[in-house]
């Protein structure tokens, strides 16, 4: 299996914040949810990517060509969803696929009349007359419809409902039905990753903390609940971070087998979310 | 057949697949030769990833229980003898018991079952 996507030493500096040395790969035919809390530097990694922004160092290669030497081909095989839109709002749908079909050499007009039947969107509307979601739904199309290999997206459900997002995540298993095409999938809401997501990347403070597949990172991290008295200078080594309440402590540790050996029926262990490993894990300041 | 997944169990979810289809072909639910969902469709049923899907195969495959063909999936093996073997100890477990219901019946104790067995076993 080879690589569709990779970073190696990226960086850029900007006055108060470094995207500082981040390495990481994505396999061809995966899906990999990107995750930090705001600011981590994840828009930032995704604009170099989409060569939007210039690196000041390290490499990029997608499709195993080289970024931003081989800008135009790369964008052609890219279809990228984002938060916010750049669509012209006063046009309507059809009218604004008419701009951008000229884009893409690999333009298929029957696929996009296949989506937009499926997602139910009104072509006569204005796009400032569209619903938040409804949006979403056109931007995948467009990216859905001029054969790309890699999709990336940005941010994509946010301020999205639970009922919409499980839409999504239907389209997107569809997607992926197609072992060539592969998903970058940048968000807030880890819950839609856990089903769907191979590989986990979570950055903080433009730092990688780790790349890995989610069922390593699911069967190996853990809260550990129990007394405070459970915990001495050797104990709270076993930790990633700790929060301390009035009435005991909930941890989180990397390594699930070796907390249950440590508290042997002490403590109540459960798997943890990745909420909970983003949360203790920016909390404990790794 | 039947996958159904729980969030909540300590196994991991590759293992409640693997131990769920090894049932099913224990069970003859799927013979020799059925073809299993490709890993990708299975993913989308079960709303998991993939990759989860690709490590319960490998696993059933290693263990004999199914054969992967590239580029056509995955099917249910025919030679596997630890796999014929469970499923007759299995058999014979479930006639003992209906056996030792009987017995009880008769108000037969263990030891007059074991002198039964122990007389028919050599003849």
């Amino acid at each position: 299996m080879d690589n569709i996507l990779e970073l190696k030493n990226l960086k850029k500096s900007y006055k108060d914040f470094t995207l500082d040395n981040l390495t990481f790969n994505l396999k061809r035919g995966s899906v990999m949810g990107f995750i930090g809390p705001n600011g981590s530097g994840k828009s930032t990694t995704i604009k170099l990517i989409m060569n939007l922004i210039k690196k000041d160092s390290g490499a990029i290669n997608v499709f195993g060509l080289e970024s931003p030497k081989h800008d135009k081909e790369i964008k052609q095989r890219i279809g990228f969803v984002y938060d916010e839109n750049y669509f012209y709002e006063e046009l309507n749908i059809m009218e604004m696929k008419n701009i951008l079909q000229p884009f893409y050499k690999n333009w298929n007009d029957t696929v996009f009349e296949k989506y937009i039947k499926e997602f139910e969107l009104p072509k006569k509307n204005k796009i400032k007359n569209l619903s938040k979601g409804m949006k979403m739904k056109f931007s995948l199309a467009i990216a859905l419809c001029h054969n790309a290999e890699l999709i990336i997206m940005d941010e994509p459900t946010s301020g999205l409902d639970p009922v919409f997002r499980s839409e999504l995540l239907d389209i997107l298993y569809n997607i992926i039905q197609d072992e060539n095409v592969s998903i970058l999938f940048s968000t807030h809401i880890t819950t839609d990753l856990e089903k769907i997501a191979d590989y986990i990347t979570f950055i903080n403070k433009g730092k990688l903390v780790f790349s890995k597949t989610k069922d390593e990172i699911i069967e190996n991290y853990a809260l550990v609940k129990g007394s405070k008295d459970l915990l001495d200078n050797n104990t709270r080594g076993e930790f990633v971070s700790i929060k301390e309440t009035s009435f005991g402590f909930v941890a989180l540790t990397k390594d699930i087998i070796k907390a249950r050996k440590i508290f042997k029926g002490n403590c109540i262990i459960e798997k943890a979310s990745l909420e909970d490993i983003m949360v203790y894990t920016v909390r404990g300041n790794v | 057949m039947n996958i159904i997944i729980s969030n909540s169990s300590q196994d991991p979810i590759y293992q409640q697949i693997v131990i769920q289809i090894k049932t099913a072909i224990m069970n003859e639910e799927l013979s020799r030769g059925d073809a299993l969902p490709s890993i990708r469709s299975l993913a989308k049923e079960l709303l998991i990833s993939v990759i989860t899907t690709k490590r319960a195969y490998e696993e059933l495959e290693r263990e004999g229980f199914i054969e992967t063909v590239p580029g056509k999936g995955s099917y249910v093996s025919g030679q596997n003898k630890d796999l014929i073997r469970e499923k007759r100890l299995a058999t014979i477990e479930k006639k003992l018991t209906e056996v030792i219901t009987d017995s009880k019946l008769l108000n037969l104790s263990l030891e007059d079952l074991q002198n039964i067995l122990r007389l028919l076993y050599t003849e």
